[in-house]
């Protein structure tokens, strides 16, 4: 049943046309914007993206709180992150984002605990300043190892007009310039988790670099200085991407943000490139660390081993001989192990054809992974990107592609019941609508609690866990055998 | 390289090989700027005295580690117990993506919610728009014989008023006129996730039973001899109803489970996805104001639910959440009495099984000392089996427990000689609970999944009963309910402490004497 690149689109456009005719008429016309085919040669996806997603449909997106507490802030780890306002924001991002660190939790780091001041009616009557004063004397008391606090935003403190920058920065004073950094990240604001990626980021230039100034005078830089920008080390991520920049001969002064701590954020401005894995929610800061630092940025991406290799030249070409030899070496080392890993698996995940619907970078990112596997990315959509995502994301997908921003549980559905696609790669609340639907899946943004997926090391788990989604014995029994066959 | 094809090596293994160990040694000294690490083992060990502790208990407005969660969550809970039905949570919609994540991980199953999806327009002109495009949308997309909407704290805190948005969404076409669309304000800055489950089933048994907001006439009621169940928020649900079910099959009466979650929690992989399964139908649901009398599992769920069932007319009937002998004894007999109809055979066979389980293993957990949190009901339940095991619930928290849950646990300790020692703790949460491990320590834990955090750092070894449940699979199709669930409780109980003995003598020619065969 392979159909030729025009019966494909052809078929495309169909489904998108019978999937719209759900929706009330108002609706239809908005979503249709949303859904489209990749054409060959177009400088986008010839979708929209990045607009407010339609009420009642079953978005997958999150919010802004989501975005600063739960993906840029969260991660930074001898720092405290307070959910303010009501309790369940921060108990339902509680330690759920797997962003790996080292530490002694509760003392000297603080990811995995759920700071919140519990909003009760009284503090949305009578406002919160007063309780967030109280709770930062208590963090102080009881946490005194921390070496900063945030105050990320829920929805009512926008709201009710609490003035989170005036106690920020009074307790600043009363604690000699600790670090306080208030986040307007309510989530309410925008249309998706992004804007809270760009209020985050916003908040470290604000807080972070033009207040605090040069915190650390002594620190001795060297030519070969880069920082490691969006990666939030999810199943150590960061960590088996650290590795090949060290072994090229680079030096890590920090992480952003998974397993940072605040030292490393203001160590940056003193980095002499920034490489940047998740350009959508860390761009902002990349751009800034250019315009006032000059220091240059560099996209990368460190899913399967064509681009690995690209990118760790690509990064070396900033450098010297030494680095460019460096890179050059490390690939080389590496090699056995990344034949060895596609010797064994490809053979079993060739032609396999595979849907993606996720956030970030790697809606497009993880593609080139999947082809070293000899498999195809038949349809992707981003759950916030922005036009210049799509834009990046030509240069991945191939014509014909089925894409879908900002997809709506129905759709996936009917999408992937179309299809047919051989594994989708998505989200906690779609992995088991798939997998009732007999279709093998994979978590792509919590890798399914394995990972890491960056680099060789990770790789090689990325390859295993693919099989062990497709050819796995249990899609054999869905069908109970006294059942005609389909 | 450590890494091979052959054999990969996943994250738990991989990090510890040296080139990451070194890597990571060499990042702490170089960049991190971490504290010293005689200063962290200081601070380590003085946030283990009692010193810290009077500091902890001092905290007047900082929350660390909550065991609670949010009133929407349990309006969801509640919502999805209905046939066809599809939960819709007026504001944000970062909550619902929440909501839904939060159950899939507990259940390992779909979580069907939608949002009308408010932004900052929104909270400055009000979300009526969204109300009526959401509700359109969701009616043509997914076609739920039922509605029901609850609230975000957003939508709470700029006031919309959800009985004139629907209507108005009516009077503007985007649900027929005589479509149930259930609603309960559900602001997550009062009560927790066990307030919203009661809001929801209260504003649902409004809807049906006190005339639709005012569209219909309210129904009369015409007592029948049928039985209502209220379960409860509650993360065994699945087993647990199913477990119900059956008891109150042996009795053979009539019975209506008002939101019966526990089969769209648990729908077969067999190539169909079903957004909508079982439930609880919503003729049922309203002819439940006929029943006889209703019995909720978990009075501090019900605190609204259950009198406004009584002013309806029937009597009512609160546990909490029964676990073991006494409680199912409890249940066993309030049902009988309700009834008139004798406790099966078959049932007082199965208690005496309990009771053989219990004697034949006592010895293992007689005087042994428990710390359990949890929702209040729960933690209720499962002190009052372990004074029946002879064990002493020396510390029971439950952080959105208040005076009246107090008052019965002190009561409850009062009833047992085992209960003396023993405290009960509203309002706290487990970084309170650390403190009390380190300076009155206790044998075991019992709680949800953050209590393994409270066994890394205090060595105190949990056994995991409550929600959520996400570190270990498929605990909530066992029910915790009836003699039968009781006898899974204990087990479980028993596994941890066998392992716990186990684990404490294996080291060769030097602890491994006591690594008993039979135990």
């Amino acid at each position: 049943m392979s159909l030729t690149v025009e019966q494909v689109k052809q078929r495309n456009k169909d489904l998108i046309k019978e999937v719209l005719e759900v929706y009330p008429d108002k609706t239809a016309k908005r979503r249709a914007k949303h859904l489209g085919t990749f054409e060959e040669g177009k400088p986008d996806c010839g979708v929209k993206s990045n607009i407010k997603s339609v009420p009642g449909v079953m978005t997958i997106r999150g919010c802004a709180y989501a975005g600063s507490k739960g993906v840029v802030w969260g991660p930074i780890k001898d720092m405290i992150h307070i959910s303010h306002g009501p309790v369940g924001c921060g108990q339902y991002s509680w330690a759920s984002r797997r962003n790996y660190y080292i530490g002694t939790t509760g003392i000297d780091t603080f990811v995995t605990m759920q700071f919140t001041s519990d909003f009760q009616e009284k503090d949305i009557v009578f406002g919160g300043d007063k309780k967030l004063e109280k709770i930062i004397d208590e963090i102080q008391e009881l946490f005194p190892l921390n070496h900063g606090i945030t105050v990320q935003s829920e929805c009512p403190i926008g709201l009710i007009g609490d003035d989170i920058e005036a106690v920020s920065k009074k307790k600043n004073k009363e604690y000699n310039g600790h670090t306080i950094v208030p986040v307007r990240c309510e989530g309410f604001r925008g249309v998706s988790q992004s804007l809270g990626h760009h209020i985050a980021n916003d908040a470290v230039r604000d807080w972070i670099f033009d207040k605090a100034g040069d915190k650390h005078p002594e620190f001795q830089t060297t030519p070969y200085d880069v920082a490691i920008i969006g990666d939030y080390n999810i199943g150590g991520d960061a960590w088996s991407s650290r590795i090949l920049l060290e072994e090229m001969g680079l030096r890590v002064i920090a992480q952003w943000s998974g397993d940072g701590s605040l030292a490393e954020l203001e160590n940056t401005p003193k980095a002499k490139l920034n490489v940047l894995h998740c350009y959508r929610s860390m761009n902002y800061i990349s751009r800034h660390l250019e315009e006032k630092y000059g220091v240059p940025w560099v996209e990368y991406n460190f899913f399967g081993p064509t681009k690995i290799a690209e990118s760790l030249r690509t990064i070396a070409n900033f450098f010297d001989d030494k680095i460019k030899e460096g890179a050059e070496r490390v690939i080389a080392k590496y090699q056995p192990l990344m034949q060895a890993v596609i010797d064994k698996y490809r053979p079993r995940l060739e032609g396999k054809k595979v849907m993606l619907y996720v956030g970030g970078l790697r809606p497009r990112h993880v593609i080139g992974a999947y082809e070293d596997l000899g498999m195809e990315i038949v349809g992707t959509g981003y759950e916030f990107g922005h036009n210049d995502d799509y834009q990046r994301t030509t240069h991945y997908v191939k014509d014909g592609t089925l894409i879908y921003d900002d997809v709506t549980g129905f759709e996936f559905e009917k999408f992937v019941e179309a299809v047919q696609p051989d594994l989708v790669g998505s989200g906690i609340k779609e992995k088991y609508v798939f997998q009732k639907m007999g279709v093998p899946f994979r978590q792509m943004h919590s890798w399914d609690y394995s990972g890491p997926y960056h680099g060789y090391d990770g790789f090689a788990i990325f390859a295993r866990d693919m099989d062990m989604a497709i050819n796995n014995p249990v899609w054999g029994l869905t069908k109970a055998p006294w059942k005609s066959a389909a | 390289m450590s890494q091979n094809a052959e054999k990969v090596l996943d994250h738990f293994n991989l990090f510890r090989e040296p080139e990451y160990t070194n890597l990571f040694e060499n990042k702490r000294k170089e960049f991190e700027f971490m504290p010293p690490d005689a200063q962290v083992e200081e601070v380590r060990e003085w946030a283990k005295t009692a010193e810290y502790q009077e500091k902890n208990f001092a905290r007047e407005a900082l929350v660390v580690n909550p065991a609670k969660a949010c009133q929407p969550l349990g309006a969801v809970f509640a919502a999805v117990g209905f046939e066809g039905t599809i939960p819709f949570v007026h504001g944000s919609q970062g909550c619902v993506a929440y909501y839904r994540s939060h159950f899939s991980r507990h259940f390992k199953e779909p979580t069907s919610c939608v949002s009308s999806s408010m932004t900052e327009d929104a909270a400055v002109f009000g979300g009526l728009n969204n109300m009526i495009d959401g509700l359109a949308n969701t009616y043509n997309m997914y076609k739920p014989k039922m509605i029901a909407v609850s609230t975000t704290c957003m939508a709470e805190v700029i006031g919309d008023d959800l009985n004139a948005f629907i209507k108005t969404s009516k009077e503007k076409g985007s649900i027929p006129e005589e479509y149930d669309v259930p609603f309960a304000h559900t602001p997550a800055f009062v009560g927790s996730h066990i307030t919203g489950y009661d809001n929801v089933m209260k504003g649902i048994l409004q809807h049906f039973w006190d005339g639709k907001a005012g569209t219909v006439p309210a129904l009369e009621r015409k007592p029948n001899e049928s039985i209502n169940f209220l379960g409860g928020f509650d993360g065994y649900t699945v087993g647990n109803l199913r477990e119900i079910k059956r008891i109150f099959g042996l009795f053979g009466i009539d019975y209506t489970i008002i939101g019966d979650n526990s089969d769209v929690w648990d729908t077969p992989t067999d190539g169909e996805f079903r957004m909508y399964d079982g439930g609880t139908t919503l003729e049922q649901t309203a002819n439940s104001l006929n029943a006889k009398a209703t019995i909720s599992m978990q009075e501090f769920c019900t605190e609204k639910t259950l009198p406004f069932i009584a002013e309806h007319g029937q009597e009512v009937v609160a546990l909490n959440h029964p676990i073991g002998v006494k409680g199912t004894d409890k249940l066993l007999m309030e049902i009988s009495r309700l009834t008139g109809k004798a406790i099966p055979a078959e049932l007082e066979k199965e208690r005496g099984r309990l009771v053989d389980a219990i004697a034949d293993s006592t010895a293992h957990i007689h005087g042994q000392k428990f710390a359990i949190y949890g929702d209040p009901d729960l933690c209720y339940g499962l002190a009052e089996f372990l004074l029946e095991l002879g064990a002493e619930p020396t510390h029971v928290l439950a952080t959105n427990g208040g005076k009246a849950w107090e008052k019965k646990m002190q009561e409850l300790f009062d009833s047992s000689p085992f209960g003396k020692n023993c405290k009960v703790y509203p309002g706290k949460d487990l970084w309170h609970m650390r403190s009390l491990l380190f300076t009155d320590p206790v044998d075991f834990l019992i709680g949800n999944t953050y209590g393994k955090y409270l066994e890394r750092d205090t060595g105190t070894p949990l056994i995991r009963i409550g929600f959520p449940i996400f570190d270990r699979h498929h605990k909530h199709r066992y029910p915790v309910w009836g003699y039968q669930g009781g006898l899974n409780v204990l087990v479980w109980i028993l596994d941890r402490m066998f392992d716990a003995i186990d684990a404490n003598t294996n080291i060769p020619a030097k602890t491994d004497y006591s690594f008993d065969i039979i135990r």
